[in-house]
């Protein structure tokens, strides 16, 4: 059957099994909308009120499904909003395809209207992207794009779409396969590398699991918890593995990191074995890199080659997934019925429980103001420690990671590579749409939810029943923090003044607003914002927080692990 | 250290600048570059010359395995290899420098390409040293254009470069 390039784009998606796209229409993408009115049977479409969200919310619905995210905007200006929302999935290795419009073939070059070089634009912050010049490829590339998205190191896809492409005509055929001579990801680790990794875990004697975003991603929890137990070695995960191992358990440290805690970090400082699992020795994890665990061998598992030896020298790489590499860890240990040297690893648990006892995560809970970690924490209990958390960018992000712990993997969203400020809220839209029963949470600050407060206005739309906590502390706290600390108390531009009323705004926006400042009615206030009166509605909960509150502890730029700022 | 990084990439608009990204992105160096179409239509060779450490190299090589357009790649510095630049020359030749540098091109094993009452043209192929050394011996105010492909190499004996 003959259709038009923009028809073919929606049964494609349709038959990929996608349901929800995310959006903003504009000129050079009329026609692709006007095949979604005409041809559209299961597919949704939502329209966002700023394109960086319609990126930012197929991310959030990435992250939490494990499926890709879609979104689809204009050639120009639609295409550069998008940008922030392309490098922040691409940092964080989240499989998205992004259709941009593009002017028709003849006028490209020309400096047409609402023309940009998309591909160009976009090429250093995604993991491939195609121009679509004869519709007769239309569908392989679409096939090729949700392929090389979704499998190996995952990440974000463009397809620049030129509008006399799409309305040109073709013969439309699902392509069942598809097979790139140039990219064949690798989907199982060396046997012999995993046999000698095992070898290297069991004569250990101060091991630590050092677990990443990449456990997340490649739903390897299950694997991991289960290496963790018959090992019994201590996990630590990074800001973009919370949730990969059960933070309740007993074998969890923490968050490492600048932020981390002190028993994950000296755990790392002191170890003589670091097993990497899909992390990637980011420069917030390490530190200084001269200073960085001076007595650890290290095994990196993980993916992507690139990724190896990059920052830290590796002994014994395993370039794979994570989860057939684990699983895989477990037979052989398993069936060979070797043990760690019980005694051995006793002595190392010793020495991180009397690093656990400093509780440094512990904070000054007199005074009449409400500090952020107590409504953290408040919020933890009052969802019972089993919502969705997506977050902002700054002290609020950090909060909400040391203070809100993750049993489940994919509860946790937020952009930890590239550090985006306004990627919250529209995230949150993205888990929202993908479990309308469950509790989301946005945890956001007075800066960053103005970074993309337009969305407001779509969760009214499509009846998202998301609920922010904004601590509001009247600073761009992170940077205030810095300024605090290594600039001599000079907070330049990090105060804000005139602030909105948020409880009449997101009121005007037809939402249900909420201000706590008194620390006495904070649990009840939180308490009756989650409560079933408001299940179905958006509520905003602005919370006044203590203004001089620092995230603590903190490892100082060039600092090691060891060096860490306890209170 | 000088590497020679070989590679077969997809003959598409916007492979070279894959590549080239690649390098200006994570401050990687290019000395120099050419690329040109193979017997196969649908690929082309690209030869680039940087420098670093082993471990640079190594990590610049697994960088451009991972883009798309790149089908292989290989460092030919690695192992034994032939490297062959080809350079042209323009040069001031008036009076006794005319004998001279005719002189100088076949110590060389150059070959004199172009001729004028004033200018000769010489065309030297070598690897870099060479052609460095050529340029070396010859008085920069005699010299007028210099024009030099860049290197390209393969491996030697049966090692070869295909899909």
């Amino acid at each position: 059957m003959e259709l038009t390039g923009a028809q073919i784009l929606i049964h494609y998606l349709e038959d990929e099994g996608v349901e929800l796209i995310w959006g903003y229409p504009g000129g050079a993408a009329l026609p692709i909308y006007d095949a979604l009115d005409t041809d559209a049977k299961k597919l949704k479409h939502v329209l966002v009120r700023h394109e960086q969200a319609a990126v930012h919310a197929a991310d959030g619905f990435a992250r939490s499904t494990g499926l890709p995210g879609v979104a689809l905007v204009t050639s120009g200006p639609g295409a550069t909003n998008t940008v922030t929302g392309i490098a922040t999935a691409y940092m964080d290795s989240i499989p998205l395809v992004v259709i941009t419009g593009q002017v028709a073939t003849p006028m490209i070059g020309l400096d047409a209207f609402q023309e940009i070089d998309t591909v160009g634009i976009t090429r250093p912050i995604v993991k491939h992207n195609f121009l679509v010049k004869d519709v007769k490829d239309l569908a392989m590339t679409l096939k090729k794009a949700f392929y090389i998205a979704t499998t190996g190191r995952p990440g974000p896809v463009v397809i620049d779409f030129p509008k006399d492409v799409q309305n040109a005509l073709c013969d439309y055929q699902y392509p069942q396969e598809v097979s790139l001579r140039s990219y064949q990801p690798i989907v199982k680790g060396h046997s012999g590398q995993i046999k000698k990794a095992l070898d290297m875990m069991l004569a250990a004697k101060q091991p630590i699991l050092y677990t990443g975003g990449g456990v997340v991603l490649g739903n390897a929890s299950a694997a991991l918890t289960e290496l963790a137990h018959q090992l019994g070695f201590p996990v630590t995960n990074t800001l973009m593995g919370l949730g990969g191992f059960p933070a309740s358990d007993k074998q969890f440290v923490g968050m490492l990191g600048m932020h981390g805690t002190y028993e994950a970090n000296l755990s790392m400082h002191n170890s003589d074995l670091i097993i990497a699992i899909g992390a990637r020795f980011d420069d917030r994890v390490t530190g200084n890199l001269e200073k960085f665990c001076p007595d650890a061998k290290v095994i990196h598992i993980d993916i992507d080659p690139a990724s190896i030896s990059k920052n830290v020298a590796v002994d014994i790489p395993i370039v794979g997934p994570v989860q057939q590499v684990l699983t895989e860890m477990n037979q052989l240990l398993k069936k060979s019925g070797k043990k760690v040297d019980a005694e051995v690893l006793q002595a190392w648990w010793t020495q991180i429980e009397a690093w656990r006892a400093t509780k440094c995560l512990r904070y000054d809970q007199l005074g009449h103001k409400i500090k952020p970690q107590a409504a953290m924490e408040a919020v933890w209990r009052i969802t019972k420690g089993d919502a969705y958390v997506t977050s902002d960018v700054g002290q609020h992000q950090m909060f909400a990671a040391q203070y809100y712990p993750f049993d489940k993997p994919r509860r946790w969203i937020n952009s930890g590579g590239l550090g985006t400020m306004g990627f919250g809220l529209p995230a949150a839209m993205g888990v929202q749409a993908a479990f309308p029963k469950e509790t989301v949470v946005c945890v956001t600050g007075e800066g960053s939810i103005q970074m993309n407060i337009q969305e407001l206005s779509t969760c009214l739309q499509y009846g998202l029943p998301i609920k922010v906590l904004c601590l509001n502390n009247g600073f761009l706290g992170m940077v205030r923090q810095w300024q605090e600390f290594f600039y001599d108390r000079r907070y330049s531009m990090s105060y804000m003044d005139s602030l909105p009323d948020f409880v009449k705004l997101v009121e005007a926006y037809g939402h249900v607003g909420i201000r706590i400042d008194n620390p006495e009615t904070m649990e009840q206030q939180l308490a009756e914002a989650f409560s079933d009166q408001y299940k179905d509605r958006f509520v905003f909960i602005d919370v006044i927080t203590d203004q001089q509150e620092n995230v603590y502890p903190m490892i100082p730029a060039g600092a090691g692990l060891d060096e860490m700022i306890l209170v | 250290m000088k590497h020679i990084i070989s590679m077969l990439i997809e003959n598409e608009s916007g492979a070279l600048s894959r590549v080239a990204g690649l390098f200006s992105a994570r401050g990687y160096n290019i000395h120099a570059l050419t690329v040109a179409p193979t017997n196969d239509e649908t690929l082309s060779r690209l030869t680039l010359v940087t420098s670093g450490t082993n471990q640079q190299v190594e990590q610049i090589v697994k960088h451009l395995n991972r883009l798309i357009d790149v089908v292989k790649v290989v460092d030919i510095t690695e192992g034994e290899h032939i490297e062959r630049e080809l350079m042209l020359i323009k040069l001031k030749a008036t009076g006794a420098m005319r004998e001279e540098i005719k002189r100088l091109a076949d110590i060389f094993r150059g070959t004199i390409v172009d001729v004028t009452t004033n200018i000769y043209t010489v065309q030297l192929v070598g690897e870099a040293q060479k052609l460095d050394a050529l340029v070396d011996a010859i008085d920069d105010a005699l010299i007028v254009e210099i024009v030099r492909s860049g290197a390209v190499g393969l491996m030697r004996g049966e090692k070869s470069l295909h899909l």
